[in-house]
């Protein structure tokens, strides 16, 4: 049993490490400014933990068959451990879990604690059950008032966020289901939830956030190639959660003016 | 000690009520706790069957059940993570084997508090029924997840299952939060009051070091979840707003305002992280005793072990928030919460160095106990190393809520956790039932499991790094979703299997309970208590006398010694050492 216990831990080992080096399966095609960052964090933690997942199970497989009880083996060493060594892999051990924390903060602080850049393009997404709506504030750079009493989901768009007609900053805003964005510029998100709690996520872009009733949650990001992208809702939101997504475009700024101008015509 | 010796004395209920049912026997009330988790188990294991199927075959009709609507999916994946965590996960390793040998491996009588330790199981019994209840009632289970987040689970228009079937979800919880305050009273009482003579701190197995931290965590932790869950009740029916702000559900403004939906989340967490231990924690004490035990060597770093579990209960309390990073709490405490869980990584990785140096230099004996003791180990190692990736708020933006974190806590706080009951099974059946398990049958059974479950968890990964997110009843709608597909349908059938394969444990259980060989006092040639008294236990657990303890638990192979392994309860000077 000792060589076959070895034989399983060792092929598990073998098979789960296979498909991680070979990245059959991987993160999708990063296409935000934090992408490199991220996916740098992640290579990193990903060789440290593959290093230690493979000593530890090779170790663990090793010494079970090594050490099995068999006629002939020689004598148990009858010792209740090593202080030495415990203080030395804990030591370690602490050194490289903590490191690892701090190397990923910098990332972590650079998105969330200093505000959006000047030029960013100013969108609020508004999450509900099961799709989501995204506003611009229009030529005057201001959003309007919204009011829940307005808020009516099967009329769609203005309707569905409750846009308040009578606010003057509200007659410019532009509010559509599928997300328009120009590359590499900033995008200032101001995200918001009506009913329950739903989390914006676009893979491809590296961001995930959830939008919570009552909370306006400031974000911001900056797409680098223009493509479309899905967006997933990524907080368990009801019945509809699976089906709760869109589609960001993110074009060129040429582009992008144009598509605002034809929205504005719209009105 | 002598009062309750003395209060003990007596022959135990000869009427089958008082014997069987409300029993105040320890060993009667873990066996009860046991049978109650192994139906749950059960309950909890076809569910997430059902849930694969609909997930790969959304359209597929099954034979009575039909068609798997995608709130019927939601319905079962709350069900299954309620009855898991706290039906299998809380109940089993805890309360069944730590009712039944708490007390015989201190040398003591019973549990400090017999009358509650009966109504605490009767409660949790209760809770239990309450929570299939939602089942059968108008709207079915409710589809918030086990976790429950408000506002979801605080209206009652917000989804199927949101009705009566929220509110006895709540019911059982809170029920369920009542029994676990009762009996991690008993517990640390137990644990503190009741040693044998000579049972030192020092020399408790580290089974009750575990047991004894677990009720630490379990007293400070159920509490909270007991207050949260009656605020929830509250906003759900008397129009409070703890969890719900002004919100429009289907166009209709609710009358709550001024609630907040993080409230929820950081007191469910308050108690859900310290759970994740209180699941595993026993069975790191199962692990430790069995390395030991059929390595025939004493455990490596016996304080160690018991200071790192301490770390562990401790740290635990002040993580909760990695569960929120993407939550919209302050993106400040991050940093703290992220060290402190990184921080937790080390007491983890002293305990895999520990299991591993028991291991180096013995005399491995591969019965099934040991088997699942090393998969345990396996699994553990598996299952944390995923730990450090999502501990980093950095990385948890792409993670989070993904497959990525499903494969996390599945093989450390799910199937780990299972194999330590699993080897505890196999363990102490002997103990419990006078009989051994049948051993060709224990292997094949822990190869299905082992392999299984690997073959379950270990894609998640692979899919969560792929963006899947978790809690998705089917991956028709996204484009990105649409490869993923096949080792989708790999999980589903490697969960088939590896189910199929649990009723060869159930068979092997229930045949060997009647008809397996006759089992010794001491078949694993153990020193722990529990070994030193006959098989079964008679009602006080030792036949009238009270031991005293002479040894620390792990003496194997002590130089000197006549045979490899010394009793705790054998005399002073059996050996030097």
């Amino acid at each position: 049993m000792g060589l076959a216990l070895l034989a399983i831990i060792w092929l598990i080992t073998f098979v789960s490490t296979y498909f991680f080096v070979a990245q059959t399966w991987w993160l999708p095609h990063g296409v935000s400014a934090s992408t490199p960052w991220i996916d740098h964090q992640f290579a990193l933690t990903y060789v440290i933990m593959g290093v230690v997942f493979v000593a530890a199970q090779g170790a663990l497989g090793l010494f079970v068959w090594q050490y099995r009880d068999r006629p002939g083996a020689g004598k148990v060493a009858y010792s209740h451990g090593n202080t030495k060594m415990e203080v030395t892999w804990t030591v370690l051990t602490a050194i490289l879990f903590i490191g690892l924390n701090l190397m990923g903060s910098p990332i972590w602080a650079s998105e969330r604690f200093a505000p959006a850049a000047a030029d960013s393009i100013p969108v609020e997404v508004t999450g509900m059950q099961f799709a989501w709506y995204f506003r611009y504030p229009g030529p005057d750079g201001k959003f309007g008032r919204t009011d829940a009493k307005l808020i009516d989901p099967s009329s769609g768009n203005e309707a569905a966020v409750g846009l308040d007609p009578s606010d003057p900053a509200s007659k410019d805003d532009v509010v559509t289901g599928t997300m328009y964005i120009p590359v590499n510029r900033e995008v200032d998100l101001r995200l918001r939830a009506i009913d329950v709690i739903h989390s914006f996520f676009i893979p491809q872009m590296r961001f995930k956030q959830d939008a919570v009733p009552g909370l306006d949650i400031h974000m911001h990001f900056t797409p680098t190639e223009i493509g479309d992208y899905e967006i997933a809702c990524a907080e368990l939101c009801g019945l509809g959660h699976y089906k709760m997504h869109g589609m960001v475009h993110v074009v060129s700024q040429e582009d992008f003016d144009k598509w605002v101008a034809a929205r504005e015509a719209e009105k | 000690m002598a009062t309750s010796a003395t209060i003990h004395s007596h022959a135990g209920p000869q009427g089958f009520i008082r014997k069987y049912i409300f029993s105040l026997d320890h060993k009667v009330i873990g066996l009860q706790y046991y049978f109650l988790a192994l139906v749950a188990v059960f309950v909890g294991m076809f569910l997430s069957v059902l849930m694969r199927i609909h997930m790969v075959w959304p359209t597929a009709v099954l034979p009575v059940i039909g068609t798997i609507a995608p709130e019927t999916y939601l319905q079962l994946l709350t069900m299954h993570g309620t009855i898991m965590v706290f039906f299998v996960l809380t109940t089993a390793p805890q309360s069944g084997f730590g009712n039944y040998f708490l007390p015989i491996q201190i040398g003591a009588p019973d549990m400090a508090f017999p009358v509650l330790n009966m109504l605490s199981f009767w409660t949790t019994f209760v809770a239990f029924v309450t929570l299939l209840a939602a089942f059968f009632v108008a709207g079915g289970a409710p589809l918030h997840g086990w976790t429950g987040y408000a506002p979801l689970s605080a209206l009652t228009n917000s989804g199927p299952g949101e009705q009566m079937g929220a509110d006895l979800w709540i019911t059982s919880i809170a029920l369920f939060c009542i029994a676990s305050l009762m009996g991690a009273l008993n517990f640390i009482t137990t644990t503190l009051d009741l040693r044998a003579k000579g049972m030192t701190m020092m020399r408790l197995p580290l089974t009750v070091w575990s047991w004894f931290i677990t009720a630490i965590l379990g007293l400070l932790a159920f509490g909270v979840l007991l207050s949260a869950g009656i605020l929830l009740l509250l906003d759900r029916n008397l129009g409070t707003s703890f969890y719900v702000p002004l919100v429009v559900v289907n166009g209709q403004v609710m009358a709550h305002k001024g609630g907040s939906p993080l409230l929820w989340q950081h007191l469910f967490w308050f108690f859900g992280h310290p759970e994740v231990y209180i699941a595993i924690l026993p069975g790191m004490g199962v692990a430790s005793q069995l390395l030991s035990t059929f390595s025939r060597k004493p455990i490596f770093g016996y304080k160690a072990m018991v200071y790192a579990l301490m770390a562990i209960g401790l740290l635990g309390f002040m993580v909760w928030g990695h569960h929120m990073f993407m939550s919209g709490m302050s993106p400040y405490t991050a940093f703290s919460f992220s060290l402190m869980t990184m921080a937790i990584g080390v007491p983890s990785a002293i305990k895999t160095f520990n299991w591993l140096g028991t291991i180096y230099g013995g005399h491995v004996r591969f019965q099934t106990p040991m088997l699942f003791a090393i998969g345990f180990v396996s699994l553990f190692v598996s299952g944390g190393l995923s730990g450090p990736f999502l501990a980093q708020p950095v990385l948890d933006i792409q993670l989070h809520d993904t497959a990525f974190v499903v494969a996390h806590f599945h093989l450390i706080m799910g199937v780990a956790a299972i194999f330590g009951m699993f080897a505890g099974t196999y363990y102490w059946f002997p103990k419990m039932f006078g009989r051994m398990m049948n051993e060709t049958w224990g292997h094949i059974h822990f190869v299905i499991t082992l392999v299984g479950a690997y073959c379950i968890f270990m894609p998640m990964h692979y899919l969560g790094m792929a963006a899947q997110p978790r809690r998705y009843s089917q991956f028709t709608e996204l484009a990105y979703l649409q490869h993923l597909l096949p080792l989708n349908r790999f999980i589903t059938y490697a969960a088939i299997i590896t189910v199929l394969g649990q009723f060869i444990f159930l068979f092997n259980l229930i045949h060997s309970m009647f008809w397996g060989e006759k089992a010794s006092d001491n078949p694993w040639e153990a020193t722990t208590l529990e070994w030193t008294t006959t098989t079964p236990p008679p009602h006080d657990n030792f036949g009238g006398h009270t031991p005293v303890v002479n040894h620390g638990p792990y003496e194997y192979n002590v130089p000197g010694a006549p045979r490899d392994y010394i009793m705790q309860t054998d005399p002073a000077t059996v050996a030097s050492h």
